[in-house]
């Protein structure tokens, strides 16, 4: 008898446990998310609401979103930001899914305008960034590549991102735009993956954007290359229907497409939308 | 009252409380579901174009190439290391067991890591076989050097037990009457624990097919080359997810043979 209310205690507890420990990372869950707006400042809303918002951003905007994310918490007391670093296009399936986020920040418009034929922006995606790709070898560039045709020489191991996430499909319209056809050892999944590769010397060059070669710089040598503006990544940002912080969410976005946005974005290495 | 009521007539049924049943029911549903849940989402319509695309084509011949590779590397290099550490006694035996049982619980990116470190360019080995010039990285070896790392355990384990669940009794009665160790072992060892053998092959070619963060790590992804079938999975999933879910039907499908394979070996073996 004791025994197996001991057994039903544990079962209890642990299917508690794991409940709780799944709704903590749902933002609906905090109790404490009400935001008390005062009929008298509608705009300002922003300053007397409180709790987490969630923001879905692209991978390549981690460093920058990351440092955002500080400054909007200490403009905004009470608020906690938390991110979910990712592919854009999985971010965009996720958010399909009913992932519980507020903002989505998307590397490239595609994935962005998968989330808004769903019907789940609650606004319309403004531009706030672009990026180019720039080529990077390990440090001081060992195969001693000047120039985009230069990736196709036979003796170096080139690696970019697959067409299928939008570093790669950038990859492919220089390569269009430039008439040069690359063979490279591998197409990587995402951006991240292509620089580690270099990063650890198993690569001798690899195309990633250009903030990712800032991101690294000393563990990696940038070589530009003029043919880059050919494919110019526009990042968006939409606050989403589905917001807990519908507020914050608006506040948000329109914060990091703002001034202070733009000055960290800047620094990064961002182009100006 | 209902309690021990139930009870009793869960013993008279299966020697089981009546409370273990519901938990039971649910865990049984929390790992079939999901299965289920592949075989709904699959465009049945699209089904045979998808999974012989040129992509697919490719993934799945890579994948069978390398995974009967790897195992190849594992029967050659596993089977002696289980029937040392089965059937020697010296000093660090113990450590050796729990070392190469390590990439059994080791997540595999860090296998693929650790990889990169031993055979990359700058690797501990990698530098010495540039000289060779063989070069790993990026390469198919690179893929089945992943595929043996993280399958190998699985050979070890299942063989090892089933040579300590044999005993030495008749290999000792072989050699008394004049066997020589190696005749002892084809002959006598071997032929025993084959049920052991087979099941933990089977286990090693599914592990080995089912790779993926060890290769994406250390071999790259490349068509042809080193995009095994999960990898492609994996990237079809960022641009056309009905492809990644026929894709992931045939791993369903390879999966349950395998279980299918083993068990039935187990039941009529040992």
């Amino acid at each position: 008898m004791r025994r197996l209310r001991l057994v039903a205690l544990a079962v209890a507890g642990t299917a508690a446990l794991l409940l709780s420990g799944c709704a903590s990372s749902t933002p609906t869950g905090t109790a404490s998310s009400t935001t008390t707006t005062p009929a008298g400042s509608p705009s300002s809303s922003s300053l007397v609401s409180t709790g987490t918002l969630t923001v879905f951003a692209a991978a390549s905007l981690k460093s920058t979103f990351t440092t955002l994310g500080e400054q909007f918490e200490k403009a905004h007391a009470g608020v906690d930001v938390t991110f979910s670093f990712a592919g854009s296009s999985d971010l965009a399936t996720q958010i399909q899914n009913g992932a519980p986020a507020d903002v989505f920040a998307s590397a490239d418009q595609a994935n962005m305008t998968k989330v808004v034929d769903a019907g789940l922006t609650a606004a319309a995606p403004v531009p706030f960034a672009t990026n180019v790709l720039t080529i990077v070898t390990p440090p001081g560039n060992p195969k001693g590549v000047a120039t985009f045709a230069d990736l196709a020489e036979s003796g170096t191991a080139l690696v970019v991102c697959a067409p299928q996430v939008p570093c790669g499909a950038a990859t492919e319209r220089v390569e269009k735009a430039t008439g040069v056809t690359l063979t490279p050892v591998s197409e990587e999944s995402s951006v991240t993956d292509v620089l580690t590769k270099v990063e650890s010397g198993e690569a001798d060059a690899g195309l990633v954007y250009v903030t990712d070669a800032r991101g690294a710089a000393g563990k990696v040598t940038e070589v530009t290359f003029p043919e880059s503006s050919g494919a110019v990544n526009t990042y968006p940002i939409a606050p989403l229907s589905g917001a807990a912080q519908p507020e914050l969410a608006k506040d948000f976005a329109a914060y990091v497409a703002g001034p202070d946005g733009r000055a960290v974005l800047q620094a990064a290495g961002f182009g100006a939308p | 009252m209902l309690r021990s009521g139930q009870q009793r007539s869960a013993q008279q049924r299966a020697g089981l409380p009546g409370w273990a049943f519901a938990p039971a029911a649910l865990g049984a549903a929390f790992v079939v579901l999901p299965l289920v849940a592949v075989v709904v989402k699959v465009d049945w319509a699209a089904f045979p174009a998808l999974v012989t695309s040129d992509a697919s084509l490719a993934a799945l011949r890579l994948s069978l190439v390398t995974a009967s590779c790897s195992t190849a590397v594992c029967l050659l290099l596993g089977v002696p290391l289980a029937l040392v550490l089965a059937r020697c006694s010296f000093p660090g035996l113990r450590l050796l067991r729990s070392l190469v049982l390590v990439p059994l619980v080791l997540p595999p990116v860090v296998g693929g890591i650790a990889l990169l470190y031993t055979f990359g360019r700058q690797g501990l080995l990698g530098s010495s076989l540039e000289v060779l010039g063989l070069r790993i990285a990026f390469s198919t070896a690179a893929v089945v050097i992943a595929q043996a790392f993280v399958a190998m355990p699985f050979l070890v384990l299942s063989l090892e037990g089933a040579l300590r669940g044999r005993g030495t009794r008749y290999e000792q009665v072989a050699a008394t009457l004049g066997a020589s160790p190696s005749i002892v072992l084809r002959r006598v060892t071997l032929p025993l624990v084959l049920p052991g053998l087979a099941s933990g092959t089977v286990l090693a070619f599914a592990r080995s097919l089912g790779e993926f963060g060890a290769t994406l790590t250390f071999a790259g992804s490349l068509q042809g080359v080193t995009r095994t079938l999960p990898l492609e999975v994996y990237l079809q999933r960022e641009s056309d997810a009905r492809g990644a879910v026929a894709l992931s039907l045939v791993l369903v499908v390879v999966a349950v043979v395998v279980i299918v394979v083993t068990r039935g070996r187990r039941t009529e073996g040992v």
